[in-house]
């Protein structure tokens, strides 16, 4: 069994991630190679071959020219797995790669089963087994799925390179916004999510946030819906916390969320829905309605 | 201009899903069905240029599915499509991404559509596929995850979701199709007027046998529940009680509450 591990770079760095590609391998018992495209100074601490391209000419986000380069790696390599990670790197370029190949494509992996895979469905709340039905297969691995894994060494650098303008232009990036509230540091963090109903009820959820001492925090919906300004979003996209408590009032527990929050030292979980996925990584999971519950634990913390 | 936008219906997520006989997907029985949350945003932004453009574009809203499919045509067509396409298809939730994006592919071949709106995935199946398949499929230039979107003289100007908060402004060229995240819009809800002037729009009527149909390329051999990992303790019942038993807990398991 042989992988082609497609590494992640971006902003002129080599992202953590990519060590999460080697996890995955080792769990296959896979022989790998990767491709990154990237620069020379910011190589994978791996042994084995790595196609590797330069950012600087291929661009770091230009799906076509990087299709290319993977489809080449491809011929060479012949492996049967191509794995990216499931990012906005990963779920872009993977489907393009898997329809020129035409095969199939497992997308957020979370764990192997017999002979396929076992992916997330449903908001995460049920899995699928899937079985790719063709030779070869493309695999995208959710974000902290499976382990780090750094085999260590240094690469055997084949440089490969992509011609041409492909069908998009990449302008630049946008930096994140200012954060007024820095929740790294909370140790305190009671968030808001769709389960309070509307943004009135929002003052509900602060107050047994400044009751406890901590900081709000929101899901991703909440600040959608505008309910609550971007910069307490508690996620994937927003701030990455591990305070020593969180309460998630009304939270479903969305992977993008949980990956942002699990580190927590002490969850409790408020949702009247007691399948939530939250349930499964809460040390507390208290099954009730948001707004009669956190009213009634604000007033008795108060006293 | 021809704009073209693709939704799916999905159950709503807060349901208590069940495996069919097959035990591959969710029995359909008991669930309420709507609009796929991330096709509301790509409905939208496609109405909105709509708007912006005015007299001689045209926005179809296509949708395969039983004819459960059609309330969520229905909505798309009260939001501001013009028209409508219903690929009628049963057995649609068999079907694999590459499928699903073979038979949209296949309507929109020889359409001449300027620009393709999806959700950038399903909240059922999630697989974020079939919008970037569709792409490759018609060779349009493509991009995922947009969070802002601008429309010009023939050039999309995109600003994509990257993690932890990081947007990526791309440019790219229709024809094209772009793939949308939530938060990329506020999604309208329909008018009493609009819902009655939807009632006249056209829902053009295909039987899936009539398109081409490619093959299964992935197969989903089992739908269950995750293994609880256990640990967490449930707590039920009468909210007052509820609230003296976490802040036990809170006295006892965190130096929160003293």
């Amino acid at each position: 069994m042989k992988t082609l591990l497609i590494g992640e770079y971006r902003e002129g760095k080599l992202l953590d991630s990519t060590y999460e590609l080697f996890g995955f391998a080792a769990q296959m018992g896979a022989d790998t190679a990767m491709l990154l495209v990237g620069s020379d100074t910011q190589l994978p601490a791996y042994g084995g071959t790595l196609y590797l391209a330069d950012a600087s000419a291929c661009g770091e986000y230009s799906p076509d020219l990087h299709k290319q380069l993977i489809l080449e790696a491809v011929q060479k390599e012949n492996p049967d797995y191509i794995v990216f990670v499931h990012s906005s790197y990963g779920w872009d370029l993977a489907p393009r790669v898997a329809a020129s190949l035409k095969v199939a494509q497992v997308s957020e992996v979370v764990a192997l089963v017999d002979g396929g895979f076992e992916v997330g469905c449903c908001n995460a709340k049920m899995r699928r087994s899937v079985k790719p039905a063709t030779s070869r297969g493309v695999v995208t691995i959710q974000a902290g799925a499976f382990p780090v894994l750094q085999p260590g060494g240094t690469p055997m650098v084949q440089k490969i390179a992509a011609a041409g303008g492909g069908s998009l232009e990449f302008v630049g990036y946008e930096a994140a916004e200012q954060k007024d509230v820095d929740l790294g540091k909370a140790e305190i963090i009671v968030s808001a999510g769709r389960g309070i109903g509307k943004k009135d009820n929002v003052p509900v959820i602060l107050a047994l946030a400044k009751a406890l001492g901590g900081e709000l925090g929101a899901s991703r919906p909440v600040v959608d819906a505008g309910w609550v300004e971007h910069s307490h979003q508690v996620g994937t996209t927003g701030q990455t916390v591990s305070p020593k408590l969180y309460v998630a009032c009304g939270i479903s527990g969305a992977i993008q969320h949980l990956a942002g929050m699990k580190k927590s030292d002490f969850i409790i979980a408020i949702n009247k829905d007691k399948d939530a996925p939250i349930g499964e990584i809460a040390d507390v999971l208290v099954v009730a309605d948001v707004m009669q519950f956190v009213p009634a634990l604000t007033a008795k913390v108060s006293k | 201009m021809k704009l073209l936008v693709c939704i799916k219906q999905v159950p709503d997520l807060e349901s208590r899903f069940k495996p069919d006989a097959a035990g591959v997907w969710y029995n359909e029985t008991d669930l309420a069905f709507r609009m796929n949350e991330y096709d509301e945003y790509a409905v939208e932004q496609a109405v909105q240029l709509r708007e912006k453009l005015g007299e001689g574009t045209e926005l179809t809203v296509l949708s395969i599915g039983p004819d459960r499919v059609v309330e969520a045509i229905k909505k798309a067509l009260a939001m501001g499509c013009d028209n409508a396409v219903h690929v009628q298809d049963t057995a649609v939730s068999a079907k694999d991404p590459w499928q699903i994006a073979s038979i949209i592919a296949a309507y929109a071949r020889d359409k001449g559509f300027d620009l393709i709106f999806t959700g950038m995935q399903s909240q059922d199946r999630g697989s974020a596929q079939v919008g970037v398949t569709v792409a490759e499929q018609l060779g349009l230039a493509c991009t995922t995850t947009i969070v802002g979107f601008d429309y010009a003289d023939g050039t999309v100007t995109a600003k994509r979701e990257l993690e932890g908060g990081i947007k990526g402004v791309v440019k790219l060229k229709t024809p094209a199709l772009v793939t949308c995240q939530l938060g990329l819009n506020v999604p309208r809800y329909p008018t009493l007027p609009n819902i009655m002037k939807a009632k006249r729009k056209e829902i053009t009527l295909i039987p899936v046998a009539e398109l081409p149909t490619a093959e299964l390329l992935a197969t989903t051999t089992s739908f269950h529940p995750p293994a609880k990992k256990g640990g967490g303790i449930v707590l039920e019942g009468d909210v007052g009680e509820l609230v003296d038993k976490v802040i036990a807990i809170l006295k006892d398991k965190t130096a929160v509450l003293r």
